[in-house]
């Protein structure tokens, strides 16, 4: 008997007993497509998170005080990012933002908003911070020398204060002052709890004046002129401070605290791929229990195809073409299975899930294809060759 | 003379163990020749299957030996075995033992399939098989859409189809209305005519009669081996 006619007995015995190929394979699908898609979904979501990180820019340090305000010993100034912008201490410095930030209520003729974070800095942070402006312009530098009144909503402040009308050069009121709107930043993605949208930037001298006095500043953002110095500006910027601020030679604490960026970006990864192990392992035990039904259906047929083989083997059938067909007959099942799995993970992977978009990890597949296999070929060879080895009269009177 | 086709002897046969034993064979000794036609009768539960069984390289025997035109079948492995079953012997089951959910002629087909004949010719000889029991218009049906009678013929047809030099039945008349029964010994008839080696096993007198040797069966024993007509080859 050829190979190729046991494949046709293989197909046969699959399309005459549709309903359990199809339970099958659909046990192996739902297993690889789930694995695939969890995995995807973990994925996509760490994606999403350095995605944003990078967006802040990964050639900016952020300094910020220890202290909790107050103490002037921890307290970050002015003068401080001042004398940061200093072409022969710091020379690997492009600039430097003083930052200011407090919640305040905008209102416009009489709709109020309460505005996260109200932002107080210099021109320059708008490029450092990666946060260009959509509509209208940024205010310049001038504005900032002059304190003008003028201000830079985000798009949700523009939706909420102004349905419908254009807000730029509309006058808001922000802490009994009158400010002018200029521009409105382009729309930001934001994945985490807070709205990146609900903003407001305003001339660091403005604000001061307004809202949060003229205290220290809540952070400085310093740019380097490229990714690659980023580390030197760091140390760069560390030896201005601890002269400023007196840290003396060697002291382990200083009163304040330099964010990277490309660090943030590095711990935060290593909590998204926790997250993609975890829901790694919640699909793995979804695969495990698509096998285990996968089991159970062959189980429950193994009285059949064992008196089956009996037969086959009473009319003259030797042991190793039962093998071959059985063995055919279950590697189909769980390849095709587990190829229609690979097809349904990938066309729900272009949908959005649960607001993240998933990212396929090319060695899931593989995986999950592969102990879907394993899994449709031992059970599926399993039974049949302990029966193929019984005698015929043994297997026709199995029970 | 040739050596035999079957040559038992001292067949034993115990199933069970401790107080559910059961001796279903209890030393039967017996040859038959080329071109023979044998009935075996016996009461219920006297081990005919049982014999039947061993006879087709379906089981063994818990002792004695056993061999098949001249070999000892319990020397062969499982590739020459399943040559043995599928070229020397024609097997009739006392229940069908059709595969399910498959055509009838399909099912006819199946020996012929390991034999490695071409789907055409194989199509061509499981039609023919039909025919010669009455089933060509019942080809396509499935065993779970034919009467017991039919499903049987069905079975006869499957044996028959290789052409055996040995076919073996179990009670092969047993569903089956006179006509049938008439159609079916028939065949047999034929079959025995032109040489091959019949061994039946039958309640019904009449079947018996029109064999040439008749053996009976009592608790596994053989008590009666008539002949009846001779052997002719
Ligand atoms: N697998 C088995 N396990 C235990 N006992 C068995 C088994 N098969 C048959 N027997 C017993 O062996 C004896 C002979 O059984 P066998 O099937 O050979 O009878 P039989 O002559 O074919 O009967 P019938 O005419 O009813 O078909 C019976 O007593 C039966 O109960
Ligand atoms: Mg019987």
């Amino acid at each position: 008997m050829t190979f190729y006619e046991i494949v046709r007995f293989a197909l046969r015995g699959l399309s005459a007993n549709k309903l359990r190929s199809a339970l099958t394979m659909l046990g192996i699908l739902i297993g690889v497509a789930a694995v695939i898609l969890l995995v995807a979904v973990g994925n996509g979501s760490a994606k999403a998170i350095s995605d944003r990180i990078e967006a802040l820019g990964t050639n900016t340090i952020t300094v910020m005080s220890t202290g909790r305000g107050g103490s002037t010993s921890t307290a970050i100034t002015k003068e401080m990012a001042d004398a940061l912008a200093d072409p022969v201490l710091a020379p690997d410095v492009r600039s430097v933002s003083p930052v200011v930030s407090a919640a305040a209520t905008v209102t416009y003729e009489g709709t109020d908003h309460d505005v996260n974070s109200f932002v107080g800095t210099t021109p320059g942070w708008f490029t450092a911070s990666n946060t260009p402006v959509g509509r209208g312009a940024a205010f310049t530098a001038d504005d900032e020398a002059q304190g003008r009144r003028v201000v830079v909503i985000g798009s949700t402040v523009a939706e909420e204060l102004f349905p419908g009308v254009d807000p730029i050069d509309q006058q808001v009121t922000v802490g009994g002052a009158l400010f002018t709107v200029v521009g409105v930043l382009d729309e930001k993605s934001s994945t985490g709890f807070q709205d990146a949208n609900d903003t407001a930037i305003a001339p660091l001298t403005a604000v001061r004046q307004v809202l949060t006095g003229y205290g220290s500043l809540t952070s400085i953002l310093v740019e380097a002129a490229a990714p690659d110095q980023v580390d030197a500006v760091q140390s760069q910027v560390s030896a201005i401070l601890n002269q400023k601020m007196s840290v003396a030679d060697g002291s382990t604490t200083t009163p304040y605290r330099i964010q990277n960026a490309s660090q943030l970006l590095e711990t935060q990864t290593e909590t998204a791929d926790t997250f993609t192990t975890l829901l790694g392992a919640v699909a793995a035990i979804s695969l495990l229990v698509g096998g285990i039904g996968i089991t159970n259906i062959m189980l429950v047929t193994v009285t059949e195809r064992t008196r089956e083989i009996g037969i086959r083997k009473a009319l003259g059938a030797p042991r190793r073409t039962i093998l071959t067909q059985f063995l055919i007959e279950a590697t189909l099942l769980s390849v095709l299975g587990g190829a229609l799995g690979v097809a349904a993970a990938l066309i729900g992977s272009s949908f959005e899930i649960v607001g993240v978009k998933p990212v396929i990890v090319p060695s899931s597949v593989g995986l999950a294809l592969g102990v879907s296999i394993a899994i449709g070929l031992f059970f599926g060879g399993l039974p049949a060759g302990r029966a193929a080895r019984l005698r015929p009269i043994d297997a026709l009177r199995y029970e | 003379m040739s050596r035999p086709v079957l040559d038992v002897r001292d067949l034993k046969k115990i199933y069970g163990e401790g107080e559910a034993t059961v001796h279903a064979l209890r030393g039967v000794s017996l040859t038959v020749e080329r071109g023979d036609y044998v009935a075996i009768m016996g009461s219920s539960g006297s081990g005919k299957s049982t014999l039947m069984n061993i006879l087709g390289a379906l089981d063994v025997p818990s002792s004695g030996a056993y061999l098949l035109d001249g070999v000892d079948v319990s020397r062969l492995a499982d590739r020459q075995l399943a040559l043995a079953r599928n070229r020397l012997i024609g097997f009739i089951f006392q229940a069908f033992n059709l595969i399910p959910r498959t055509s009838a002629v399909a099912n006819v087909e199946l020996p012929l399939a390991y034999a490695g004949v071409k789907p055409r010719e194989r199509r061509r000889r499981a039609m023919a098989a039909l025919d010669l029991v009455g089933l060509a218009d019942r080809a396509r049906h499935e065993p779970n859409q034919l009467s017991g009678g039919q499903q049987q013929r069905v079975a006869v047809a499957r044996a028959l189809v290789t052409e055996p030099a040995l076919l073996l039945a179990d009670e092969p008349t047993g569903n089956l209305d006179t006509r049938s029964t008439e159609d079916v010994l028939t065949v047999f008839d034929e079959l025995n005519a032109a040489g091959r080696t019949i061994v039946l096993i039958t309640h019904e007198p009449e079947v018996g009669d029109r064999t040439k040797r008749l053996i009976r069966l009592v608790d596994g024993r053989i008590v009666h081996d008539a002949r009846q007509a001779p052997v002719t080859v």
